[in-house]
């Protein structure tokens, strides 16, 4: 199937799926839609580097955060000196652009350390990010920041209904991106990083520089998922913001899900998302960690392959290369692999 | 920013007895980091964990928290082990550490904080000792008691475990397995149980440091965060595995922390440790005292 | 194709013909106070059917390793093709043609053995300049590779179903794949049939004769003898032979040495 294909199917999906949560006409499915449709967007942005690649970013948090407060940032500048009142699509090309050269550089920083020194070194850039961004006063320091979320726009109406749209449509991008990897040469590299990083040097693999394309493409999908929070959550505190919740979240759910194709982090984040939705709604918030933690554990422990793969091993088809199963599509269409 | 030599000699010294903390809470992985390469990202949750079972035997019992840890220090070496043997048959078996070994620490990291927040809440807790409280002073310093005794245990500790290490024959089978498992094996030894061993001491070393922590500072289940940069800093720059490594590299971090915390404010606190870390991966992964 | 004529005991081309493919000068490599390479000189005229031989630890693979680009060393340089190595990624020499197989078999071990020739191809072989594609051309030199190996019906097998001897057979597929002008092969021999090593062995003269240098890294001395023209002998990470293979073998320093142990 070739990507445009691919585009239109899920469009048309994500139009139907709008139009139903409409007509059922209930604010709450919007708001905890959006956040379910965060984590696609988060888990699918975290698996390109860790699935695809095998680097394990536990420093999620710092893009998404760094995205959602650069939209403060313009913000402050809107309301201080009257300026151009920038529309969300926009911001979050700011965001993504932001988060993207941040993920370039701490690819360049941290990239040459081994996986395990990598995770850690992640975490700590984003601790130190965290730090900066709460010493700078401009976006309210510890204090948080405050946005005020207009009431409605047109036509769509209801303002929560054009973030849960925007977000919707941000995931279907997000989802799209990593199909196109995994079909592209690219995604033949980065597998070969992913097993064996040395044998794929030797075979004329650039590992650097496809990692780092990796930690860019992640960084910035991730800064683009958190540039409209602000307007969605009316009060950013840095402490939440940053918090490992949204590490362990975009680490969990293509765990949970599968980190070997597109499909693994959008179950994983549709599944363990909702669950987490219900939770909070029904018990607590705190147990939504609670969860994450326990499902994660035990998937990793007896699902190595995530739920794709459960389905996999249940359908006895054997689990073999999903990178790579595909050919380079551009050539060769219509050939049954 | 008033710079004055008292405050500066207070916060150097400060510094120093809270890096023999430092050393005792990052000992543990030390052992599990550094020589069996087990990246526990979980053991600041345990640490915490220590610390509440402390504040419970002192709240309930009125029992002394450094010797309600050592008594429960069996308890944890059980506790290590079993999740050793899960680690290993999950993951070391199938050679899948990398990730999922990572992704299993961290599942055990949010499961064990949020069990605590369940239980205890998020206020904060503090334990009740004859040495919390009085001051030692000596000419100029000023040496808070609660951190000093810790210190000194902690030291004691460290020193002990270091002996161990170097003069038992299960210590020095435990720094052979991390370099050579077929000659252990030939030697009749099983390095899969000399490693359950060294990781259970590893989580009993978290009870007591987490005893340590508990007479230093009030802890809530999220205090655990903070020191997951500072440990593995200090794993790090100490030379991964090398004790006396350790301690020097948590007294210079210790210091650094203070002097900062003291002349900049204590917001900057956080970036210290890690700032730290990120910069020893940069320049020298083999650390001070680097093996 | 340059023929390769015979060479004098310090490996140039006795008839001054074409320049050097690999020169190597004063390579030294160390591991903190241990000295694995001391001195290394070697020089491979292109076409050569090098053998390299020496006892375990004696250095061999530590060289391929920083001929390779996997490991940097300290003193001396590596010249492929008049151009010099310093600094050179892996991966950039991998694409200048030099290639080499793994002793220990580093297989992707998600990917199934078409996909595994299929890497190099993608990145080595379509990159250089000129040589453009298409995917069903990768895909039919995928099967051809793995068929010359004798892989041919696995194509699409998990390196997991392999046996350890399959391994080393898509080891060496995988450095050919790349279309190097220099493969060493280190090891792949190892634990394979007489029959096993005949067809590796002329695998590898075929390869020689459509003009890639090879060199040889072997224990197994009847395939090194019949194999090589040339052979180098090494011990302690110092070259202590370099010529003939009946010279060398003759070499009391290399009886001594090697043979004798």
């Amino acid at each position: 199937m070739r990507t445009p294909v691919f585009l239109l199917i899920w469009l048309g999906i994500s139009a139907l799926v709008f139009a139903i949560s409409i007509e059922i006409n209930n604010d709450y499915i919007f708001f905890a839609g959006y956040v379910v449709l965060q984590y696609v967007a988060l888990g699918t942005a975290w698996n390109i580097l860790g699935g695809y690649c095998g680097y394990v970013n536990f420093g999620s948090a710092a893009f998404f955060a760094l995205g959602a407060y650069s939209t403060v940032a313009i913000y402050k500048l809107i309301t201080e000196y009257d300026f151009y009142r920038m529309p969300i699509p926009m911001l979050m090309l700011i965001g993504g652009i932001v988060s993207g050269i941040v993920g370039f550089g701490m690819g360049y920083l941290t990239l040459r350390l081994r996986g395990a020194f990598f995770a850690i070194a992640t975490l700590a850039l984003a601790v130190v990010l965290q730090t900066l961004v709460v010493n700078w006063d401009y976006v309210g320091g510890s204090r948080g920041a405050y946005i005020i979320r207009p009431e409605q726009i047109e036509p769509i109406g209801n303002y929560i209904r054009y973030l849960f749209l925007i977000m919707m449509l941000l995931a279907v991008a997000a989802i799209a991106i990593a199909r196109m990897i995994e079909h592209s040469r690219l995604g033949y590299g980065f597998a070969s990083i992913r097993d064996d990083e040395l044998a794929a040097e030797a075979s004329g693999v650039p590992t650097l520089r496809l990692k780092l394309i990796a930690t860019t493409i992640s960084g910035a999908l991730m800064g683009m998922a958190g540039a409209p929070f602000p307007y969605y959550i009316g009060y950013l505190q840095p402490s939440s913001t940053f918090g490992l919740d949204y590490a362990v979240n975009s680490i969990a759910m293509p765990l949970i899900g599968g980190t070997t194709s597109w499909v693994g982090p959008l179950i994983g984040a549709l599944l363990l998302g909702s669950l987490q939705q219900i939770a909070t709604v029904t018990i607590s918030s705190a147990v939504n960690l609670l969860i994450v933690g326990f499902l994660l554990v035990i998937f990793v422990i007896i699902a190595p392959n995530g739920i794709v793969g459960l389905i996999h091993t249940y359908f006895q088809r054997k689990p073999e290369n999903f990178v790579g199963r595909r050919r380079i599509e551009a050539e060769m269409p219509g050939r049954v692999p | 920013m008033i710079f004055s030599f008292d405050l500066l000699i207070n916060a150097v010294v400060s510094g120093i007895l809270i890096g023999g903390f430092y050393a005792a809470v990052t000992s543990g992985v030390s052992l599990s980091f550094g020589i069996l390469d087990i990246v526990n990202i979980a053991h600041p949750a345990f640490i915490i964990l220590g610390s509440y079972l402390a504040y419970v035997a002192n709240a309930t019992l009125g029992v002394d928290p450094i010797l309600a840890s050592i008594v429960m220090m069996p308890l944890f070496f059980v506790l290590g082990s079993g999740i050793y043997q899960v680690y290993y048959v999950s993951f070391e078996k199938r050679g899948q550490e990398s990730l999922r070994g990572l992704a299993f620490f961290f599942g055990l990291l949010f499961i064990t904080e949020v069990t605590l927040v369940l239980y205890f809440g998020v206020d904060y807790r503090y334990v009740e000792a004859r040495y919390i409280g009085p001051s030692w002073h000596f000419a100029m310093l000023d040496i808070p008691l609660r951190i000093l005794v810790p210190c000194l245990v902690s030291l004691v500790m460290t020193a002990g475990l270091q002996i161990f290490l170097t003069r038992s024959f299960l210590g020095r089978a435990i720094m052979a397995v991390a370099q050579d498992q077929l000659a252990l094996r030939l030697m009749a030894v099983d390095p899969i149980k000399i490693k359950r061993i060294a990781f259970g001491i590893s989580i009993a070393t978290a009870s007591l440091a987490g005893a340590f922590l508990i007479i230093i500072q009030p802890v809530e289940p999220s205090v655990g965060r903070e020191y997951i940069g500072r440990i593995f800093a200090i794993c790090v720059l100490g030379g991964m595995g090398s004790l006396p490594g350790t301690v020097i590299a948590a007294m210079l971090l210790g210091i650094v922390e203070s002097l900062t915390s003291t002349f900049y404010g204590p917001s900057w606190a956080p970036a210290v440790s890690f700032g730290f870390l990120l910069l020893t991966l940069a320049v020298r992964p083999a650390g001070l005292l680097g093996r | 194709m340059i023929a390769a004529g015979p060479s004098n005991a310090n490996g140039t081309a006795a008839n001054g013909a074409a320049p050097a493919l690999l020169e190597i000068e004063n390579l030294g490599k160390r591991f903190g106070g241990f000295v694995a390479l001391e001195n290394i000189t070697l020089s491979v005229p292109p076409g050569e059917r090098l053998g390299l031989i020496g006892p375990n630890g004696s250095g061999k693979s530590t060289l391929v390793n920083c001929i390779c680009g996997t490991l940097r060393n300290e003193q001396g340089t590596v010249q492929f093709g008049g151009q010099r190595l310093d600094g050179l990624q892996a991966h950039q020499r991998t694409r200048l043609g030099l290639a080499r197989s793994f002793q220990l078999p580093r297989p992707f071990v998600s990917l199934t053995l078409a996909d595994n020739i299929r890497i190099p191809l993608l990145y080595t072989v379509a990159t250089r300049s000129g040589s453009h594609r298409a995917a069903h051309e990768i895909e039919e030199r995928c099967a051809a590779l793995l068929h010359q190996v004798g892989l041919g019906d696995k194509a699409r097998r998990l390196p997991r179903d392999l046996t350890q001897v399959e391994m080393r057979k898509l080891e060496l597929a995988r450095a050919m794949a790349a279309e190097p002008k220099l493969l060493i092969a280190d090891e792949a021999m190892a634990g394979l049939t007489h029959s096993e090593i005949a067809d590796i062995l002329s695998l590898l003269i075929r390869l020689n004769e459509q003009g890639v240098t090879i060199i040889l890294i072997e224990h197994i001395m009847s395939a090194v003898m019949s194999f090589s023209r040339r052979l180098v002998v090494l011990v302690s990470g110092r070259k202590i032979a370099d010529g003939m293979p009946d010279d060398v073998m003759r070499d009391p320093e290399v009886e001594r040495a090697y043979l004798g142990q």
